[in-house]
């Protein structure tokens, strides 16, 4: 078996494939983390201030929804670049893991924080009315009725970003970010070795598949 | 106990002023079923929701026990709709809790925590709806009936002094809407409860309503006591209202019949001892006069039995007449009908 791999794929370093792994591994549980932590807030506030909504603010709104705009129309890789200088004063470093979480979670967090405002929407306005005529405050209704509702389609929504942010994690190696997509461009692109980038697809394949149907089995968990 | 004080309600959309009521007054007692009949998009909808504030008067004024809810602020509100139960034509339960948690709602929004007394009263409420052992259960998994059921049963738990009921049996088959009517009828009798309903349908106000207000193209057109109001249409729209349920075509009739008959076309009203006794028949023998009948029916009104015949009298003029004066010194309401 070994005899196999070494010859089939005699640029690989196994040991570099595991650390990439891993390095690719926190930079996603670090910045879906956080995303989610700061894009629900985000969602719910979005929601909240659209026109006809519990608290229709068209000021909030506007402003919130331009800032989002402008932060979903960068590109991953520019906004990657613009914001070394940030990342440094935050982190020490624009280098490795902790250098590009920045990065991912200002793409993340308007992105999934969308996903949210859109997942909220769909719950049926019935509930928001009941829930009034019961007497209950915006806070209630929010934590009691509205995101309770919305579970499976916030789920989905954290399905979709966290793969978003996988091939984002990839697009980090440019900026020496570390991770499988810095082992990929390194060795597959600059040094013309296919058999690690092959390798270094697979593992990105196999962690999007794992995603995505742990999202679905959630999604199915939650759903009533 | 509910007053609604020269109501005006309307809307801007795209700038233009929309009317959905207009000086709407009504008076609704406490412990009373009081039904508010119209067809869609009469504006009984933005009525109903007049009473909780979940729509608020342009004009005028909506006092409920004493208190103006314009002169409540927020909390204030929130305070007053935890003690206005509403159930809704889609019942609007979470379909992502289970029936005891959907009960349970309205009782953690008024605040109560202690998880023991908030079981206990869940129990009680299923208990009461007959829903006990669907208690874990998800919505999807109930009849509409029972997720209407459920409905109740949440509108109930803060021990409110009135219920509302949007449409609540439209979205059910007639003979679920008989048992949801039923329990309706119970819980205002057991509770002691002023319910407030709007419906389309003439059978669930005669089924349930101790009074009805009829409204048509946001004025409130006719308003009294359901067998009056059923038994003695006034207006256009409570004619047709009642016209509907008893399947009376006033065009074919006047079309198939002579013009002498149609002269003598009487609508008769029997209530009480009258409906059981013959005496259209006796009259008709008595005068030598002959009648055929055009349409009827028999039913209850809440619990007064009450029979209606609309028949075209037939044969001397003065005899036709005296017969008619006759059936009303009986105790029978007779009224001329427009065909």
């Amino acid at each position: 078996m070994n005899n196999v791999l070494n010859a089939w794929f005699s640029n690989v370093d196994w040991l570099d494939i595991w650390l990439a792994t891993v390095d690719t591994l926190l930079m996603l549980g670090g910045s879906l983390t956080l995303v989610l932590v700061l894009g629900l807030p985000l969602g719910v506030l979005l929601f909240l201030t659209s026109p006809k909504q519990l608290r229709d603010s068209h000021k909030t709104y506007t402003a919130v929804s331009f800032l989002v705009n402008i932060l979903r129309s960068l590109p991953f890789v520019i906004l990657l670049i613009a914001m070394i200088p940030v990342t440094v004063f935050l982190t020490g470093t624009s280098l490795g893991v902790m250098g590009s979480i920045p990065a991912l979670v200002v793409a993340g967090v308007p992105f999934f924080g969308r996903l949210v405002e859109s997942a909220l929407r769909e719950v049926d306005r019935g509930i928001i009315e009941a829930s009034l005529a019961m007497g209950a405050n915006t806070r209630q209704i929010v934590l009691g009725a509205l995101l309770h509702e919305a579970l499976p389609g916030i789920l989905a929504a954290a399905t979709v970003t966290a793969i978003a942010l996988v091939s984002y994690t990839a697009l980090a190696g440019v900026v020496g970010g570390g991770g499988l997509g810095d082992l990929a461009i390194r060795y597959g692109y600059q040094r013309f070795q296919l058999d690690v980038m092959f390798i270094t697809i697979i593992f990105l394949l196999l962690l999007v598949q794992i995603l995505q149907s742990l999202g679905t089995r959630l999604v199915q968990h939650f759903t009533r | 106990m509910i007053e609604l004080q020269a109501i005006h309600k309307s809307y801007q959309v795209k700038g233009v002023a929309i009317t959905a009521l207009t000086d709407v007054n009504l008076h609704i007692a406490s412990g009373e079923i009081f039904g508010i009949i119209g067809h869609s998009g009469a504006g009984k909808s933005t009525l109903i929701r007049m009473i909780n504030f979940l729509e608020r008067p342009t004009q005028g004024k909506v006092v409920v026990e004493g208190v103006d809810l314009d002169s409540l602020d927020d909390e204030g509100l929130r305070q007053f709709r935890q003690g206005v139960g509403m159930i809704f034509q889609h019942f609007n339960l979470l379909g992502s809790k289970t029936v005891a948690a959907n009960v349970a709602f309205p009782l953690e929004i008024a605040g109560k925590s202690d998880k023991q007394s908030i079981d206990r009263r869940v129990d009680e409420l299923l208990d009461l709806v007959g829903l006990k052992r669907h208690k874990h259960k998800y919505p999807r998994q109930l009849s509409g009936g029972e997720k209407q059921r459920v409905g109740i049963a949440r509108a109930l738990a803060n021990h409110p002094k009135v219920l509302l009921c949007d449409e609540a049996t439209s979205a059910l088959d007639p003979q679920t809407t008989r048992s949801i009517l039923q329990l309706l009828r119970e819980i205002n009798e057991r509770l002691g409860l002023t319910i407030v309903l709007i419906t389309h349908e003439m059978d669930v106000i005669r089924t349930v309503c101790d009074r009805v207000a009829v409204i048509d193209s946001s004025k409130i057109v006719e308003n009294g006591p359901v067998s009056q109001v059923f038994l003695h249409p006034q207006h256009e729209t409570t004619k047709r209202f009642v016209q509907e349920a008893e399947h009376f075509p006033a065009e074919d009739v006047s079309l198939t019949l002579g013009d002498a008959a149609r002269k003598t076309i009487r609508r008769l009203t029997f209530l009480e001892d009258t409906v059981h006794q013959p005496v259209l028949s006796r009259t008709a023998r008595e005068f030598g006069i002959d009648f055929s009948i055009l349409g009827g029916r028999i039913e209850q009104i809440k619990s007064i039995t009450c029979g209606q015949l609309t028949i075209a009298l037939e044969g001397d003029n003065t005899r036709v007449h005296q017969a008619l004066a006759h059936l009303a010194a009986q105790g029978v309401t007779v009224e001329e009908v427009a065909l």
